[in-house]
């Protein structure tokens, strides 16, 4: 029976779906030219092929690409922490918190409000460590906040409405957040204060040669992930996570306390965010009211990658974008003839997000949700 | 029905006593009062907006952004929780006592910002922290008139705001109509004193309206009492009419529904020719953004899909327009006239919806709504590269897009009263269409989507290629809408087209009423004519650098409250009340045989937890 259908189906393939397959056909093979070409110009920038589309065509030195790479795996670390949050909530409620960016935005503002006073009054310079430890505290604090505030205020009265009118609200909460910390703190960038020269001076590791805040990032990053993990995986209020994930009616039955199980999970999503917040601050020294704004998409962008639901899935996904972002405009675009690739980085960033959702809209690694969310 | 509604204890049938409160449910108020009092101070707006004045010397704007808050908290905390089939008692003493409780703990909002800008400097994060802001708090008399006054003010506002809960259905309805009457009558002061003048009546706009703006207070307090006359004798009468309009039927309806329709189509005729620039220039700007809202209204209204992305569509249509009728068009030298560009502006549109909608027509609601909202940056930022610049200019945009010559007139941007009645011949086309639509055949099949989408499949509805039309459509207005803008400002710019106009557009729908085009009509008249658009000003220029903040606020405040919009459409709000529908009938006994008193108050003690479905 089910053969029989299968095989009709086969046969009318609509005009949609035709559309689709020249669209991957036309991705891929972007993709591969582009990837082809950079080989061909990294071998010898004088073959026809490379002079085909890009007449100066210089290549990459080694060093330069492991830049690219270092910078994009830190960048991509901050998306993989943001998405984390975007990925639990999905996973739990099943709407995308899309102002999840702005509680990223405003452990970055924090932090630079605190560093800014911890400068002035000069334990900035002269013990940086405990200022470092006293802001990811605050930004933790004030982005767990926001993010537990968000749910009482906006999200809890909309629990059992209609799919996207939460993610409608929570655009207005986006809106809102962001032009409020515009009028309260003013539209200017506002400046990190210097990092010290220990920590912003260039290492190298395994020959590559990396900036200490990025390498800080990284080591940030992976500690919260590990944290992170073992809640999730080895605590009883992880435990609880999860069973609310799966199934929250079954969850509320078995004594789970539904309600507190999903502020913990906005109020872990919205730490994860206010590190992450504050590692942007330190790497880019820069803040302002739409900082949380791109961030905020790419990470959802890094959630889907990894499977949305999937707490690994989420950071190695946001790696994969982050990396990606950084690299695929030197090595696809570039060669292909495209100039002035920095610009396009984020339609590298947004075209993943269709690739992945074309290919595999579950994910590179799998989606958890559960059987109602999916639907 | 979101407050978190404490069971009604207090239902006893004594006299309830003035001091057996709810306190806990003050406190939160009234703090909650406080907070949103400071947090609108340091925004900015007293200060921000006191130049617009109200009333001459009496109230400014400013002032009026702080008031309203006691006010509705007061009338909120007063506020009882009527439940299906529980006895409510009448509001009362008691209520009222609620109410001026509220309003003097909130008083403590402003006191303490008073003391605190007084007594610390917290300026360095806080733009708006310092004299401007103690100054306007304390009206200018020193910190302890200031601390005083807020304390009476709050309470009396909190005391008015419960007020409203005991007052007759007949005052409560002449205040009403005095307080909207009064305030949009100030807000309208740019087109009353221009149609006055239109008319030769500068004297009447001389009389009302202050030199610096505002209404003078003698003319205010005879607005007062015409407006308080007026809805006493009209009591009833309006209603009464809409109703009759409703119960008309066949012939009768159809003659009267062409003598309203004429009427309206005169009046927007006419109008335009007693009305200045700046007015004709913002019914202008309202003009483009109802002819986006139409086009929006249609994909997320009518089939439910979320497109943020639908700026791409403006930008498309904007840029195909400066392209192909631009002079100085980097690639596509020969200018076309505008009606030839805009048949290739309509194709292009349709084009793009289609590209654009095929790939993530499939995916969730949730997915597609950031999918598309990519796409929308993913053109924007095409429009600005290098990559592209040989084609759109890159940043610098394409400029010298020449005004539209019908013929018998030119249409230029200098002229707004031109482009007006241009936008007007687009937003009638756009209106029949979508109301065609909407009784059609695809209208239902996309209502149907909208409200199941599997189901609506297993009705044989193709629902790839009816969503797919839906993109289309709406991609066809926006972009005529889009050409229309080139030609009026007479260049384009990437950055003309981010993200923030799907938002605000988005605004104007759902607060004016999804799926219903009259709620969009009053969505787009009250938003982008009094608040404004993305960057074009509205009535309220002084909004300028807080209505996107009052965007978002009015967007989660209409999700919560009134998902269906200002002016509902019956058919979406019964969807969206579908569970609290089904629940009032069983309480009310229709499906009989099962009703037990006990179950009445569980909807009211489940206080947000896992709401109970509506039983089987």
């Amino acid at each position: 029976m089910t053969a029989i259908i299968n095989r009709q189906s086969a046969r009318r393939v609509s005009k949609v779906d035709r559309f689709l397959t020249f669209i991957r056909v036309f991705l891929v093979g972007l993709i591969v030219i582009g990837i082809l070409a950079f080989l061909a110009q990294q071998f010898a920038p004088d073959n026809p092929f490379t002079r085909w589309r890009n007449p100066d065509a210089m290549g990459l030195s080694a060093d330069q690409f492991k830049g690219l790479l270092m910078s994009g795996l830190s960048q991509g670390a901050m998306y993989g922490l943001i998405a984390l949050g975007y990925s639990m909530v999905y996973g739990v409620l099943g709407f995308i918190n899309f102002a999840h960016g702005e509680v990223f935005m405003a452990g970055a503002m924090t932090g630079f409000i605190a560093s800014e006073k911890f400068n002035a009054s000069g334990l900035w310079e002269s013990n940086f460590l405990l200022c470092l430890v006293l802001i990811i505290i605050m930004a933790i604090g004030i982005s767990t906040l926001m993010a537990v505030l968000m749910e009482r205020v906006a999200y809890r009265p909309l629990r059992n409405s209609p799919r996207l009118i939460p993610l409608i609200t929570s655009i207005g909460v986006s809106f809102f957040i962001q032009n409020a910390v515009m009028g309260l703190f003013g539209p200017a960038s506002k400046p990190y204060p210097r990092l010290p020269e220990w920590l912003a001076k260039q290492r190298s590791i395994l020959t590559f040669e990396i900036a200490g805040t990025k390498l800080l990032v990284l080591v940030v990053a992976a500690v919260s992930m590990v944290g992170l993990w073992y809640l999730v995986e080895r605590t009883k209020t992880g435990k609880a996570m999860r069973a609310v994930a799966e199934d929250k009616e079954i969850a509320a039955l078995m004594g789970i306390n539904v309600n507190r199980i999903i502020v913990t999970t906005f109020a872990v999503g919205g730490a994860m965010a206010g590190v992450a917040g504050i590692l942007w601050g330190l790497l880019f020294r820069s803040v302002t009211h739409m900082t949380g704004f791109l961030p905020g998409i790419k990470a959802f962008t890094a959630a889907v990658i990894g499977g949305i639901g999937n707490l690994g899935g989420a950071m190695a996904g946001g790696i994969a974008l982050g990396s990606a972002e950084s690299v695929a405009p030197l090595v696809i675009l570039e060669p292909l003839g495209v100039p002035g690739v920095s610009q396009l980085k984020d339609v590298v960033a947004f075209t993943v997000l269709v690739l992945v959702l074309l290919f595999k809209p579950s994910g590179l690694f799998g989606e958890r949700l559960s059987a109602e969310e999916r639907a | 029905m979101s407050t978190t509604m404490s069971a009604p204890s207090s239902t006893s049938s004594a006299a309830p006593a003035l001091l057996d409160q709810d306190w806990r449910r003050i406190g939160k108020w009234g703090g909650l009062c406080a907070v949103a009092i400071v947090l609108v101070s340091l925004i900015g707006m007293p200060v921000g907006l006191d130049r617009r004045t109200i009333i001459e010397g009496r109230l400014s704007l400013g002032y009026m952004a702080l008031i309203w808050i006691p006010l509705l908290f007061g009338y909120v905390v007063s506020k009882r929780v009527v439940l299906e089939g529980v006895k409510t008692p009448d509001p009362g003493a008691r209520d009222v006592f609620a109410g001026l409780c509220a309003g003097v703990l909130s008083g403590l909002g402003p006191v303490l910002l008073i003391l605190g800008i007084d007594n610390f400097n917290l300026r360095k994060p806080l733009v708006n922290w310092g004299p401007p802001l103690l100054e306007q708090l304390t009206f200018g008399r020193g910190i302890g008139f200031g601390v005083a006054a807020w304390f009476g003010i709050c309470a009396v506002l909190g005391l008015l705001g419960s007020l409203m809960h005991v007052l007759p259905k007949d005052v409560r309805r002449v205040v009403s109509f005095v307080t909207y009457g009064l305030l949009s009558i100030s807000i309208l002061e740019a087109v009353i004193s221009d149609l006055s003048e239109g008319f030769g009546l500068e004297s009447l706009a001389d009389a009302m309206y202050a030199k610096r703006g505002g209404l003078t207070v003698k003319s205010s307090i005879i607005l007062v009492v015409v407006i308080g006359v007026f809805s006493i004798v009209t009591k009833g009468r309006l209603k009464g009419a809409t109703s009759r309009y409703q119960e008309l039927q066949g012939e009768e309806r159809k003659r009267a529904s062409i003598v309203l329709f004429s009427g309206v189509a005169g009046l927007c005729i006419v109008l335009p020719l007693f009305l200045g620039k700046i007015v004709n220039e913002l019914l202008a700007n309202v003009g483009l953004f109802l002819l986006l809202a139409l086009g929006l209204n249609i994909v997320v209204g009518l089939a439910g899909i979320l497109d943020l992305g639908y700026v791409a569509f403006f930008a498309v249509g904007g840029y195909t327009t400066a392209v192909l009728t631009s002079a100085e068009s980097p690639f596509f030298t020969p200018e076309l006239h505008f009606g030839f560009a805009l048949i290739i502006v309509v194709l292009m549109a349709g084009l793009t919806g289609l590209v654009i909608g095929a790939p993530v027509i499939r995916m969730r609601g949730d997915y597609l709504a950031i999918v598309t909202l990519g796409f929308g940056e993913i053109i924007r930022l095409l429009f600005m590269s290098d990559w592209l610049k040989p084609y759109f200019g890159g940043a610098q945009g394409i400029t010298n897009v020449p005004p539209v010559d019908l013929g018998f007139a030119v249409v230029t941007g200098i002229d707004p009263r031109s482009v007006f009645y241009l936008v007007l011949v687009f937003c009638t086309l756009a209106i029949y269409v979508s109301w065609r639509l909407q009784a059609s055949r695809l209208g239902r099949a996309w209502m149907a989507i909208r409200e199941d989408e599997q189901v609506a499949e297993a009705m044989g509805i193709n629902t790839v290629n009816a969503k797919l039309m839906a993109f289309v459509v709406g991609a066809m207005m926006a972009a005529v809408s889009g050409a229309v803008l080139a030609a009026k400002v007479g260049s384009v710019f990437p950055n003309s087209f981010m993200i923030l106009v799907s938002i605000i557009i988005l605004v104007v729908v759902i607060v004016g009423g999804m799926g219903n085009i009259a709620g969009v009509l009053v969505g787009s008249f009250v938003l982008i004519g009094v608040l404004g658009g993305p960057r074009q000003p509205g009535l309220l220029q002084e909004f300028q650098s807080y209505k996107l903040l009052i965007y978002g606020a009015l967007l989660v405040f209409m999700m919560l409250q009134r998902p269906e919009g200002l002016v509902p459409s019956a058919r979406r709000s019964q969807e969206l009340h579908q569970e609290e529908f089904l629940q009032d009938a069983w309480l009310k006994g229709v499906d009989l045989d099962r009703e037990e008193p006990e179950a009445v108050e569980q909807p009211g003690a489940a206080s947000g937890v896992e709401g109970e479905g509506a039983p089987a």
